[in-house]
């Protein structure tokens, strides 16, 4: 599912007028949540899904990094690896089916281009896939492991956890894997069902030793992939799936990064701040711009981008806690396993986020 | 061609006296297919083990136990749920097997654990019901299915240990499609040996292909466990013609001559077409004649399954857990509780 999005509603300035709140077209998602409108009604033929739950919102060209190229996020990830590949000769990228290209695309080419001894395909195991990654880190290569879907990083989870994260601290900084970053596809994608869908950062969220990252587009997944490779940590870099092809944009061709453990404000605002990461940031978005037109209310979308450790600087200035005029709220999926047909029902989309602006600002 | 697994139904009913049809399920998921239904995950198409999947269900009895991995459409079928059924729970609605709440890879049945999506997950399970088996005394065992790619996986290997050790009623089948998703059995497989996995579980290779193969190597492996002489690893030499998923084509890792070749020399279905009319056990017309009926039974299961409404969104949140009041789950928003029954 898209990440959860917390919504702080900060003092309340003059501005936020609730008054002329146009009618919403469908039913809101509050406590009469199973309520829908009559073209959605389960019991009637059951229609077929065409859109996603959010539109795609590219960021502004960066000018800064050099000439860029038109990529969508598996392409901006093969050019990070690409990159990679290029200017580190220890580096060396393998997981299941990464050399024919990758189940989504992203290592296209790459072992044509520098070799089957650096992009190489390894046997089905998760667990002896991070393991075995460790490993190379360690030695003092770059290693850069896929695993396939999210929901199979589990089996590699004492690798992650209890390898990968403690080596430096338990070595007393004698040895450390920090060369290595695993990436994932990650979040819902419309079909996905129980196994194709899962978010699992939180399960990472609170081992320290690794880090945790959700790029939102892809000038942010190169940057912050390349960030990751470089890093002296272990790393995690989730993808969020849904965006590979329907995500566009203007993407440097050059080495560059983002830096990690910061937080980026993607749109300024007076009155409810809106968090998210990877594909929701698009929908809260959304949501910025509808609680402004129908409510009035000034939202900030800040893009949390790193998970583990994350930036608590840019998300609570100033002892916010104190100065809070309403709970802070969660809107995330329910808590049961990703479902089969139920997602669209499921997933955190703009109408429930919404909803739970209104709430907050009736506090 | 699909539809001559019909073919194997009834040679098999005659030898047998059962049911196993399983290439009906094959045809049905193409015609769903063909409609173009996206809401489910169609890793699972059969094609080209029906032979294994007829033969393993020949050769035990409807109260012993099979669990296998996501490529489990026709074992669900053989093992008893109806065609109406599997294409309901294709298309997520209500009439499906797991009330639609399951999809293509999680089905299940009396005796049959599914209709699994972690690969290699399902094998320390098998082994687990083997020991319930052994435990309770009641003389069943149970097959445990897994695939060359899954050989790989640790757990496997845990699962054997514990198999050997404890001598349970379990039959470890690796069906062997030469491909583990998108990498070749030799390159992602030191040993492609995979009936000599077991290292200290004796293992057997057998014709995938060839429907009695199959058939009498699950007879012979089934006498074993039922003597309590312990598990016994199988390997079934199969293929697959269609790439693992939808979004493999299945042609960037071999070749079209390949598919083509297996395709006309080695189909299980028409392998066993041959057989049997060259042996006189039934003619031209016949299979026509089942050829039409199974079209027909097929035909209808689509229809129904594709009228059926999706469950109701109540749905959504029961059977998380096993409660007896009903318990509150946390909604999307914080205010809003819905409730889970179960």
């Amino acid at each position: 599912m898209a990440a959860a999005a917390r919504l702080f509603l900060r003092g309340i300035h003059s501005k936020c007028s609730v008054s002329g709140v146009s009618t919403v077209p469908r039913t809101s998602f509050g406590p009469r949540l199973l309520k829908l409108s009559p073209s959605c009604d389960p019991y009637t033929k059951a229609q077929r899904r065409h859109a996603a739950h959010f539109t795609f919102q590219p960021d502004l060209v960066p000018t800064q990094y050099g000439p860029t190229q038109k990529m969508n996020l598996f392409q901006s990830i093969t050019s990070a690896l690409d990159n990679t590949l290029s200017s580190d000769p220890t580096a060396v990228i393998f997981g299941e089916d990464v050399a024919f290209g990758g189940v989504f695309r992203c290592t296209v080419g790459l072992r044509d281009k520098y070799g089957k001894d650096r992009v190489f395909n390894t046997p089905l195991c998760e667990q002896g896939i991070v393991g075995f990654g460790i490993g190379v880190a360690v030695a003092g290569a770059t290693a850069i492991a896929e695993i396939q879907f999210a929901d199979y990083i589990y089996p590699a989870f004492d690798q992650i956890v209890n390898e990968a994260a403690k080596y430096r601290y338990r070595s007393g900084n004698l040895f450390d894997c920090g060369k290595l970053t695993i990436r994932a596809p990650w979040g819902c994608v419309g079909h996905g069902s129980l196994y194709h869908s899962q978010s699992p950062e939180a399960f990472f969220a609170h081992c320290p030793g690794i880090k945790v990252v959700v790029p939102r587009s892809p000038v942010q997944a190169k940057g912050l992939l390349l960030s990751c490779i470089a890093d002296n940590n272990p790393c995690i870099f989730f993808e969020p799936k849904i965006l590979y092809r329907a995500a566009v944009e203007q993407v440097p061709t050059e080495h560059y990064t983002i830096t990690l453990s910061q937080a980026e404000v993607v749109e300024e605002g007076s009155d409810v701040t809106l968090i998210a990461w990877g594909t929701q940031v698009h929908v809260m978005k959304e949501v910025a711009q509808m609680a402004q037109e129908k409510l009035g209310v000034s939202c900030e979308v800040i893009d949390l981008r790193t998970i583990l450790p994350w930036d608590v600087e840019t998300v609570c200035k100033e002892e916010c806690f104190l100065n809070l005029e309403a709970p802070i709220s969660r809107v995330c999926g329910y808590d049961t396993p990703f479902p089969h047909i139920f997602e669209p029902f499921y997933i955190p989309d703009k109408w429930k986020c919404f909803e739970g602006i209104k709430k907050m600002i009736n506090y | 061609m699909q539809n001559m697994l019909t073919l194997l139904s009834n040679a098999l009913c005659r030898i047998t006296g059962r049911t196993a049809g399983a290439q009906t399920v094959s045809e049905a998921a193409r015609i769903t297919a063909s409609c173009s239904f996206a809401d489910f995950t169609p890793q699972v198409t059969f094609d080209i083990k029906e032979a294994c999947a007829a033969g393993v269900e020949a050769a035990i009895n409807r109260s012993d136990h099979l669990i296998t991995a996501y490529r489990a459409h026709a074992y669900t079928y053989t093992r008893g749920v109806s065609v109406k059924e599997i294409l309901c729970e294709l298309m997520g609605r209500r009439g499906g097997v797991s009330k639609g709440k399951g999809g293509s890879m999680h089905m299940y049945a009396p005796h049959f654990y599914g209709g699994n999506g972690i690969v290699g997950a399902q094998v320390p399970l098998g082994a687990g019901i083997a020991l319930a088996c052994q435990y309770q005394g009641n003389n069943q065992l149970c097959v445990t299915l897994y695939g060359d790619g899954a050989a790989n996986q640790g757990q496997l290997f845990e699962a054997f240990n514990m198999a050997a050790l404890w001598k349970l009623p379990c039959i470890f089948i690796c069906e062997n499609n030469q491909y583990s998703m998108g990498t070749s059995a030799e390159r992602a497989s030191a040993s492609t040996d995979y009936y000599k996995r077991g290292d200290y579980i004796p293992g057997i290779r057998v014709d995938g292909m060839d429907v009695l193969c199959v058939r009498e190597a699950v007879k012979f492996a089934a006498d074993l466990c039922r003597a309590g002489k312990g598990p016994i690893v199988m390997e079934l030499q199969t293929y697959r013609y269609h790439g693992h998923s939808m979004s493999d084509p299945g042609v960037s890792y071999r070749t079209r001559e390949e598919i083509q070749d297996v395709r006309s020399k080695n189909d299980p279905i028409a392998l066993l077409k041959e057989q049997m009319l060259s042996n006189n056990m039934t003619s031209v017309e016949e299979l026509k004649e089942m050829d039409v009926a199974i079209r027909k039974e097929v035909e209808e299961a689509a229809q129904f399954a594709m009228a059926d409404p999706e469950p109701p969104l109540d749905d959504l949140c029961n059977h998380i857990f096993k409660n007896d009041p009903p318990l509150e789950v946390r909604g999307t928003n914080p205010w809003s509780k819905l409730k889970s029954v179960s």
